[in-house]
């Protein structure tokens, strides 16, 4: 059987997403959103009234929030305080990963 | 099918209130949530710890379970018996925002009668939904991301039939993979997740990119770093060397007196894209082995003539 190749759409830093595509995504209302935003977790890159656009980053982030609220029950200003502090770790983590690569001399 | 310990799984005893029981759960909840945790098997730690909570936080479902007695042991071989929960009601509801068809047979073959009654409930005519989304990793090598490539993958999922059983489906897809994609980055695909019910959309599939790992290179964002061995004559007098790149090789210059774990950038020979990655090359001096006459006659040459003595600011 023939097939065809779906073309997917890559989510990166130069993709934009709508509020309702984010809402969507995350199966979640847009006030939810809104105060993902008003936390300072979400930065919408285009920041006009009704035309709020999101970078693509956004989704994994949003999603990241969603579940951490449902299985941990951390309120906003948590979610926002751990995502900072993975994000840290995580650049921490990298850093580390390549003084070790030049640390097996 | 296996007994399950939940209380084991939690840390608690067998006679632990129920606040205990909620703070071990937080503690590991916490511990091995997949956001949070590093730990390989988190996701699996995390979705039974979530199950055992999901019986022993319900005071009915504990004292169903408890009803089983203590003496079972963890993985052993268990079928519930027949009656085992007459007289028991289960009123549904109360699960705990964890997916439920992550819950082990286990857990199906002693709440799951009442489980589907309270999932069904909320099907009436004219409820429409969008289908659910769904998440699938896709491994790729890194010169897929160099040059984009197409990729087969295939997904199983759960899918209920004509009859209401359960059964895995299995699909092929045929998927573009874009050229300058990076680790962790993810693909959307609308429409391809779960139907929707009644005229709701469906729900759209997620690829995660994965690079498998390579043999010589490693992958930081869109940077990509080589180790190149070099011999020490080419590292103290310099020379031109082919290195090897996920684009081809190419020839690259090392400079005299080039020092062990010393980074050469190629810039923009990394992952592509705006802007495109760089390429380092670590160099790593090697040293020829010393197995026979000749190469010994050269080393012991170098000791008296060179007068090199690298621990000289040592004090020793």
């Amino acid at each position: 059987m023939k097939q065809t190749t779906l073309n997917g759409l890559l989510l990166d830093e130069h993709t934009e997403l709508s509020l309702n595509d984010l809402c969507r995504a995350c199966s979640t209302s847009a006030e939810w959103i809104i105060e993902l935003v008003d936390e300072g977790v979400l930065e919408p890159v285009v920041y006009q009234q009704t035309q709020w656009r999101f970078s693509a980053n956004s989704l994994q982030k949003a999603q990241t929030a969603m579940r951490l609220q449902r299985d941990l029950g951390i309120n906003l200003a948590g979610i926002a305080l751990a995502l900072d502090l993975l994000d840290e770790i995580e650049t921490l983590q990298r850093r580390l990963n390549r003084i070790e690569l030049n640390d097996e001399y | 099918m296996d007994f399950k310990d939940y209380y084991t799984i939690m840390g608690v005893k067998r006679d632990a209130s129920q606040d205990e029981i909620k703070r071990a759960y937080r503690k590991l909840a916490r511990k091995y949530h997949p956001d949070v945790s590093k730990e390989a098997d988190a996701e699996i730690r995390f979705k039974e710890v979530g199950e055992a909570y999901e019986v022993l936080k319900d005071p009915e479902k504990r004292t169903a379970y408890d009803q089983l007695g203590a003496n079972w042991k963890a993985g052993q071989d268990f079928n519930p018996p027949p009656d085992w929960n007459a007289g028991f009601e289960f009123n549904g509801g109360g699960f705990t925002g964890g997916n439920a068809s992550d819950y082990s047979d286990f857990f199906e073959s002693l709440f799951g009668q009442g489980f589907a009654n309270a999932q069904t409930g909320y099907q009436q005519p004219g409820y429409h939904a969008h289908g659910n989304d769904h998440h699938a990793k896709v491994l790729i090598d890194l010169e897929d991301a160099y040059r984009g490539a197409s990729r087969s993958i295939t997904l199983q999922a759960p899918e209920v039939d004509n009859n209401g059983h359960v059964v895995t489906k299995q699909r092929t897809l045929n998927v573009k993979i874009p050229k300058g994609v990076k680790q962790g980055q993810r693909i959307r695909l609308s429409g391809q997740g779960s139907p929707g019910m009644g005229q709701g959309q469906a729900g759209d599939l997620y690829l995660e990119i994965e690079f498998k790992p390579h043999s010589l290179y490693k992958v930081e964002g869109h940077d990509v770093y080589l180790d190149l061995p070099i011999t020490p004559w080419e590292a103290a007098l310099g020379a031109t060397v082919k290195v090897p790149t996920p684009d081809g090789p190419v020839d690259l210059k090392i400079a005299k007196g080039t020092t062990s774990g010393r980074k050469l950038r190629l810039k923009a020979r990394g992952i592509p894209g705006k802007p495109a990655g760089d390429l380092y090359v670590v160099a790593k001096i090697t040293l020829p082995p010393a197995d026979n006459d000749a190469a010994t006659e050269l080393y012991k040459k170098m000791e008296q003539e060179l007068a090199y003595n690298p621990r000289s600011q040592m004090g020793v």
